[in-house]
């Protein structure tokens, strides 16, 4: 499946200043391979050591949170946008 | 009509409104419950009373002390109210990209203001107030992000109120901040009565944060990882600003003055209707709309007013 994913702000130096980039992927998890495998760098800022998302990253699938779907499992179909984001706070 | 004796007893209790006319399935009823009718105009005068209560009952709180909080707007201003009444100094961590009716308003109350980098958003107010509550040991951090009377709160009135007035529900969208409206009445619902789900909507917020420095400087409410937040979410999702801005619009059709929270969580309100049978949704309208004029969300042009809401916190 061919997908876009948006890149934060803080992974944008890690792939050559992009703030999109297209991936491809039938999961969540094999898109997240994909690029980690184009662009090394994103690695330690995305994944956690044991290759689980990082903690404090959410990961959504055409803005809903992948967490409360099948998390890393999550089946993308073509066209699909990925959004990675840092957790921020509101109140 | 009732006689009062103190403003304290006009938090909560406050009422639901049928806006089914907004729903897009004809099999799914909406009801919006309006956080603005409490005295300061958001859900905040509740969550910032019981802190206030909890921290004089356990003597965090004595006369004369000074309060400290980070607050993208609602709670400090609730706080600066409670706390003038109460004898308290307030000060507020306040992010420098918030509308300037927030300001205003923690100042007919009488708070200081303590300004936090813009590019830091909500983060970088916590981040300060960490820091400064560490530096002043008599000041007083009432911490909304890991008070544990701020689900509290909601667990207690929020949640049966909405059980008790809509007895049939069967979805709750609000919107997530420090995500203490969610896990109270989403705990409350849940224990109480069968099958409810419970929806979070947020704004793009990490793609308004510009100045964080690497992904650990992310933020997740301690309350939100002390109260299961993840295993009692059973959706989350963003809405952007001019989803959110539409369904603000949308709210006036109806008669509500909605801040634009509470037009993102009607938006993701009407989202959860188009994918069920049926249902009963219950969303919730955590601001009045006084503190979204100046930033034009009824009054400019739509691609004017989403540009500035992209450009201010407001949730």
């Amino acid at each position: 499946m061919a997908v876009t994913v948006r890149l934060p702000t803080v992974l944008r130096p890690h792939a050559n200043g992009q703030s999109r980039v297209d991936a491809e992927g039938g999961t969540v998890a094999e898109a997240v391979a994909w690029l980690v495998g184009r662009f090394p760098g994103i690695a330690p800022n995305l994944l956690a050591p044991d290759g689980s998302l990082h903690r404090f990253v959410n990961v959504y699938v055409n803005d809903e949170d992948v967490r409360y779907l099948q998390q890393m499992d999550t089946a993308l179909a073509d066209g699909d946008e990925l959004s990675i984001l840092p957790a921020v706070a509101g109140g | 009509m009732a006689l009062y004796h103190s403003i304290d007893e006009l938090i909560g209790g406050t009422p639901t409104l049928d806006v089914s006319g907004l729903s897009p399935n004809p099999s799914v009823r909406l009801y919006a419950k309006l956080e603005g009718h409490n005295p300061t105009g958001s859900v905040k005068d509740r969550v910032a009373l019981a802190m206030i209560d909890r921290a004089e009952a356990d003597g965090t709180l004595r006369p004369g002390s000074t309060i400290i909080e980070p607050s993208s707007g609602n709670t400090g201003i609730a706080l600066a109210m409670i706390g003038r009444r109460r004898g308290y100094q307030v000060k507020i961590v306040l992010p420098g990209n918030v509308t300037d009716e927030r300001r205003k308003m923690l100042a007919v109350f009488g708070a200081e203001i303590i300004a936090s980098p813009s590019e830091q958003g909500s983060n970088g107010a916590v981040r300060r107030a960490l820091e400064l509550a560490e530096a002043n040991p008599d000041w007083t951090m009432l911490y909304q992000y890991g008070n544990e009377a701020n689900p509290d709160v909601h667990y207690r009135t929020t949640g049966p109120e909405i059980a008790a007035d809509v007895p049939d529900i069967t979805h709750f969208v609000a919107g997530l901040g420090t995500s203490g409206t969610l896990l109270g009445v989403g705990r409350y619902l849940k224990e109480h009565l069968d099958g409810v789900e419970v929806w979070a909507v947020e704004p793009p917020a990490g793609e308004q944060v510009e100045g964080l420095r690497s992904l650990d400087d992310g933020y997740v409410p301690p309350i939100f990882e002390n109260w299961g937040g993840a295993d009692l979410l059973d959706r989350k999702m963003i809405i952007r600003p001019r989803e959110s801005i539409e369904a603000t619009r949308l709210l006036a059709d109806e008669g509500i003055f909605s801040g634009i929270s509470g037009g993102a969580a009607l938006a993701g309100a009407r989202r959860a209707a188009t994918r069920i049978d049926a249902g009963v949704i219950v969303f919730v309208v955590s601001d009045h709309g006084w503190k979204y004029l100046s930033v034009g969300t009824w009054t400019d042009d739509l691609e004017v007013a989403v540009e500035n809401a992209s450009g201010v916190i407001y949730f």
